[in-house]
């Protein structure tokens, strides 16, 4: 259904007040200037910006809890908390977080899904603006049933699949296209997996509240058996000594 | 003065001019300006080095504390102090250079304020905090000692049992905690170097470079200052390091194989060539050495064999950091020479910093001293806890 006509890019410019001009249309790239792109191969077109994992790899990962997941769906930055240690933009399976390397106190910037807008019952400025309805906002189970429905309807245009019912655990951002999303930059599925990422760090960090006790009760363990031996071993040399010495 | 001192100091002078020039663009100019990083290359030189290596190489401090006040290993008591110093000195400079590092350092602070439990990097974070106030207690008695401060001596003696308890707790967890933070990137880093027991190999290869380092450091300052190497400590901390080696290939090995991957290492390919330096570095080689029990026992053969290992777990923190993901980013990264530069600037004042240190402070035993022979020779008097004597001496 898209046709390519960079709307969206446009009308998240807009809403996110970021400069749009010919030269930023031009670019196809995702920076910190421009949060969403389109894309084009041969005569295909398709969209990146923040997936919104269910389970979003970067607010597990900053240490400051600088990123939050919404109850709407949206996963925002606080940029007050941010120290810019860039954990995030590592985080992420699908690299989003983009950062301001120009600047001399950097943001972190990505798509944060109209987080006012969504809030306030209206689409997302990209989803308004769509004159082909290429990008569609609503309630996830009912995207995820008309998706099904667009693709059991005509098997021949979509590829059977919908791109972000599972992947790392669900994201918010769900795509059906009719070539592979692979094709445009997006991870495989067979690369990222179902599991959610914070589960991989999470699975150690649980871990940490039991171990810190434990492992300090057997270095203070091991501190006292060696010292008393020591201990038992000066005190036998001088009672050695005082009874030689008594004798 | 001699002609190899003032070339040295030449040499510390350019450093430094090229350091500040680069510190210059860094804060007025930014990270864009000063670095290669990019939004495919969050994470460049300074993070793999500054951080990832410094913490591993300062890791002497915990391994020589927990070797002679934890188990009570008498015979490598002068080397703690040095061991100590470096360490501190280590966390140190690795705090300026996440200052460099960090978009909003100006915010560092926030980590206190804005806890998020589940981060690793929150983790590591409060560790190196709290580890580095600890070695500062660590080094506190070389101060009060120089100044013949009796009264603090006694008070840090009285919490010595908690400190070399806490030490070794924080370096255990932030030393693995560095591991994990890469264990959110499966699909990112390159299963040569991505594995779940990254934590596990962290930790194993820090200790491993902890007793490297000391050898390193103990050979460099006997050499550098005139003074009489301790050739039976040297000895000592090599069978320790081939121990430890054996240890961290059986691990990676163990790894390697359990997921199938003994024949994707040996197929030469971008990563493998990386990882057979590595590997070669960090294991094959020095263990091949100091199998030899004439290279164990020569103070070059040691000396070789740490530096060689050194190398090669520095090559290894390099793997993980950066070679690791050019596959997935597509392209290399190069550090920039400003990056470069500000390593070299740090690395190069840790250097003075050291060297003034134990010019001025008692951080090796008087070399008429033995300091075995001191710890032995002065039984605890009584009513004295065992650790004062060995902590003040």
């Amino acid at each position: 259904m898209c046709i390519g006509c960079k709307q969206c890019e446009l009308g998240c410019a807009q809403q996110n007040k970021l400069r749009y001009d010919d030269a930023v249309a031009a670019e196809s790239v995702q920076s910190e200037h421009k949060y969403t792109v389109v894309l084009t191969r041969d005569d295909k077109f398709m969209r990146r910006l923040c997936m919104h994992c269910e389970h979003p790899a970067c607010a597990s990962a900053c240490p400051v809890g600088a990123f939050h997941k919404t109850k709407e769906g949206p996963v925002v930055y606080d940029v007050w908390k941010c120290i810019g240690c860039r954990y995030c933009m590592v985080a992420c399976a699908f690299s989003q977080p983009k950062y301001e390397w120009g600047s001399l106190n950097p943001r972190v910037r990505k798509c944060i899904m109209c987080p006012d807008r969504v809030v306030a019952g209206k689409q997302t400025a990209c989803a308004e603006i769509c004159p082909t309805g290429a990008t569609k906002f609503g309630d996830r189970d009912d995207l995820i049933k008309e998706a099904r429905e667009r693709i059991r309807q005509s098997p021949t245009t979509y590829v059977d699949r919908i791109y972000g019912l599972h992947e790392v655990g669900g994201t918010c951002v769900l795509i059906i296209a009719g070539v592979n999303v692979e094709d445009f930059g997006y991870p495989a599925t067979a690369k990222i997996g179902e599991t959610p990422m914070p589960e991989y760090t999470g699975q150690v960090m649980e871990r940490v509240p039991d171990f810190i006790p434990v492992w300090s009760l057997v270095l203070g363990g091991i501190y006292w058996i060696s010292h008393r031996r020591q201990e038992v071993a000066e005190a036998e040399a001088t009672e050695r000594k005082k009874n030689g010495s008594a004798r | 003065m001699n002609i190899k001192f003032t070339f040295w100091k030449a040499v510390f002078a350019v450093i430094m001019v090229l350091g500040l020039y680069s510190t210059y663009v860094r804060y007025l100019h930014g990270l864009g300006a000063v670095s290669n990083m990019t939004d495919q290359f969050p994470w460049g030189f300074w993070i793999g080095f500054d951080c990832l290596c410094g913490v591993m190489l300062a890791a002497g401090g915990f391994c020589m504390v927990g070797a002679v006040y934890l188990f009570n290993v008498e015979s490598l008591h002068s080397v703690v102090r040095p061991a100590v110093l470096t360490a501190f000195l280590g966390y140190l400079l690795f705090i300026v250079g996440l200052l460099f590092d960090l978009g909003r350092p100006w915010f560092i602070w926030h980590q206190l304020i804005y806890m998020n439990p589940h981060s690793v990097m929150f983790e590591v974070g409060m560790c190196v905090m709290t580890y580095t106030t600890v070695l500062f207690f660590e080094f506190l008695p070389n101060v009060f000692e120089r100044f013949h401060l009796k009264a603090p001596i006694r008070w840090i003696h009285r919490i010595y049992p908690l400190l070399i308890v806490a030490g070794i707790l924080l370096s255990t967890l932030h030393q693995s905690s560095l591991g994990s933070l890469y264990l959110i990137m499966p699909s990112k880093l390159h299963p040569f170097w991505y594995s779940p027991a990254l934590p596990f190999f962290f930790f194993g290869s820090a200790v491993a470079v902890g007793l490297a380092m000391t050898i390193f450091e103990s050979t460099q300052s006997a050499k550098a200052l005139g003074r009489h190497l301790e050739l039976p400590v040297l000895v000592r901390l090599g069978g320790a390091l081939l121990v430890a080696l054996w240890v961290n290939a059986l691990l990676r090995f163990e790894d390697y194989f359990r997921r199938g991957m003994l024949r994707q290492i040996l197929k030469p390919s971008y990563e493998a060539y990386f990882l057979w330096v590595e590997l070669a570095l960090s294991f094959v080689i020095p263990i091949a050495l100091l199998s030899f029990k004439r290279v164990r026992i020569s103070p070059n053969g040691l000396y070789l064999a740490s530096v060689l290992s050194l190398l090669g777990f520095i090559t290894n923190r390099l793997n993980v950091s950066l070679i690791g993901f050019e596959t997935y980013v597509g392209h290399h990264y190069m550090p920039k020479w400003t990056e470069f530069s500000v390593t070299l600037m740090i690395v190069a004042v840790g250097f003075a910093l050291f060297r003034l240190a134990v010019q001025y402070l008692p951080i090796f035993p008087k070399d008429e001293l033995s300091p075995a022979r001191v710890g032995a020779s002065h039984p605890a008097a009584p009513g004295v806890p065992a650790v004062l004597q060995h902590a003040g001496d």
